[in-house]
């Protein structure tokens, strides 16, 4: 299976995430080869096999519904690029 | 002093020979001195004599914890209250956490001194240190090779004696393998038994905390202060932490060791292979059964892990958004932009293939082919584990396919480097604790022989590794120029 430059710019897409149009056929060829590495995992029959999410297959913990953290958002907000009133700023979203 | 251990310190700190501000001035000095290794993002200079005063007072006062005193390396992923904690990428150059990791809370309690934050590949993805914002870390056994990772910084500070002991994180190997480059001891314990909070996520269902040492003994003493229940992470198990060194000594006639045949095929470079064989000879002099075994689905590893890390790799790392901590591009035209541009300029080139890799197997149609695939074939590995430590105590293999390779040799072909995780990176789907261990070198570049054990068994593999400790001195081997 191989991936073409084009579907390597919808998946940056779906991830938001900025790549350099130079680079983009070098994630296409690796990408491509790490496919063709999982492809190898259809040798193996898995029917009737569970997917395993956790090693210990431990479910969620619940704990009580109590609060337990304090308001700590100007310490939070401190590392921000860019707050103001004790709110995050971003560009404009609604015009 | 540099070149004792953390039970050595502990004993000439509690018998006045020096104090922990003369141990820890030796070690910045040491740091200063090699900072060449590029081993250390942060040096804490200030912070750690404070605390290596804190802990002169505690020792003065009677205070018992082996880790009073004694400074560490902590790797960069851990976050530190105050302190810079980048996870080697630009992304979190400028990030001063805002709250200790549980991991560092506890080594504070214990009364360790933190000597600062150590190198490692950026965001925990990378097996040679390369990939790092701040450029790779170097080995101190021949400086034109890699440390491993992706705690390479930890594995070089403990081998060229820049710190007594560190802490490492472990995915896919990323404790073990620079420990067996490096020739130290190093210790993935089972999933959830050293907690995740304030360890910055690469795929949650995999990493793991543990300690990296001079030697088992030192390993079992910085992992009870590591270990135990946490209530700030979901996945900790509440299991009691048994005392790790109580074992140290115990015998090890009649213990069954299982050899996989899948680890000793032809792929394996035959110095290792030799060496390996003498290093398990020294067992069998010891009183333990070797029988060999089989463990069919390993090889369905690789691919297993490469669809499931990055899947759980794209997902963790979208908080990286610039919007609350870390970069934020300049002039952004919209919020897309802002998003899209923070990310591009401040993720490296691996940890992008890592989320366009897992952005793609979670995607809609592709998730049950790759994702859903890759969980089942996870159970079958764990399975073959299961199966086979019902009939051995401990597994014993290589934790590489080759010693230390030179920096920029694999950067090129990055399938080449993910193929070299083959013997560590099973051991994280299953979730089991395993160590590296000095056993030798090749061409003056030191191995590793692994160790695996069961869920929650790290005494048992403490005690094994300790054992061979007595009976070698691979572990005492110090690099040239380090001595």
């Amino acid at each position: 299976m191989s991936l073409t430059a084009n579907d390597v710019k919808k998946i940056a897409h779906l991830a938001r995430l900025g790549i350099d149009e130079q680079d983009v056929e070098s994630y296409a060829n690796d990408l491509s080869g790490m496919l063709d590495l999982m492809t190898q995992m259809s040798e193996l029959n898995t029917d009737n096999v569970s997917p395993m999410a956790h090693p210990l297959d431990q479910i969620q913990r619940l704990r009580p519904d109590v609060v337990t953290e304090h308001n700590q958002r100007e310490h939070f907000q401190a590392i921000a690029p860019q707050v103001e009133d004790g709110l995050y700023l971003v560009p404009k979203v609604i015009e | 002093m540099y070149n004792l251990t953390i039970a050595e310190l502990a004993k000439g700190l509690r018998a006045g020979e020096f104090s922990s501000v003369e141990l820890t001035q030796t070690y910045l000095n040491r740091i200063h001195q090699h900072s060449a290794l590029n081993a250390y993002v942060t040096v804490t200079d200030e912070l750690a004599l404070q605390q290596a005063q804190a802990a002169d007072a505690k020792i003065a006062g009677g205070d018992t914890s082996l880790l009073t005193g004694i400074p560490i390396a902590q790797k960069d992923i851990f976050c530190t209250l105050g302190v810079k904690t980048t996870c080697g990428s630009k992304m979190l150059d400028n990030f001063i956490a805002p709250y200790n990791a549980t991991v560092v809370d506890k080594l504070n309690q214990a009364g360790a001194v933190m000597l600062g934050k150590v190198n490692m590949d950026e965001f925990a993805m990378g097996s040679s240190n390369e990939t790092s914002y701040y450029g790779p870390t170097k080995n101190p056994w021949n400086t034109g090779t890699v440390p491993g990772g992706s705690s390479g910084g930890s594995a070089t500070a403990v081998a060229a004696r820049l710190a007594v002991c560190a802490t490492g994180t472990d995915t896919g190997g990323s404790i073990r393998q620079p420990a067996a480059l490096c020739g130290i001891t190093g210790l993935k314990p089972t999933y959830g038994r050293v907690s995740r909070y304030g360890m910055i996520a690469y795929a949650s269902s995999l990493d793991q905390g543990g300690p990296m040492t001079r030697n088992a003994e030192d390993a079992a003493i910085l992992l009870q202060a590591m270990a135990g229940f946490d209530d700030k992470d979901s996945t900790s198990v509440d299991q009691p932490v048994p005392d790790y060194l109580a074992d140290l000594n115990k015998p090890l006639t009649g213990l069954k060791i299982g050899l996989p045949k899948e680890f000793f095929t032809a792929d394996l470079n035959g110095d290792m292979a030799a060496t390996l064989e003498t290093a398990i000879n020294h067992y069998r002099q010891m009183g333990a059964e070797v029988k060999e075994i089989s463990m069919p689905t390993l090889k369905m590893a690789i691919p297993a892990y490469y669809v499931i890390a990055p899947a759980e790799c794209s997902a963790n790392l979208s908080r990286f958004d610039g919007v609350r901590f870390g970069y934020r591009c300049e002039n952004p035209a919209d919020l897309a932009d802002l998003y899209t541009r923070s990310r591009g300029e401040a993720f490296g080139k691996e940890v992008k293939r890592r989320i366009l890799m897992g952005t793609y197997a979670l995607s809609a149609g592709y998730y049950d082919a790759y994702y859903i695939k890759a969980q089942k074939v996870r159970r079958l590995i764990s399975d073959d584990f299961k199966n086979a430590l019902a009939e051995v105590d401990v597994i014993m293999g290589p934790v590489t396919p080759m010693p230390a390779f030179g920096i920029g040799e694999k950067l090129a072909n990055p399938i080449e480097m993910y193929l070299s995780d083959i013997y560590t990176i099973a051991i994280n789907l299953a979730g089991l604790p395993a160590m590296s261990i000095p056993a030798g070198f090749i061409n003056d570049l030191p191995v590793g022989l692994q160790i695996i054990g069961n869920y929650f068994d790290e005494a048992r593999l403490l005690n094994v590794a300790h054992q061979y400790q007595q009976v070698t001195d691979w572990h005492q081997q110090t690099p040239k120029g380090f001595e």
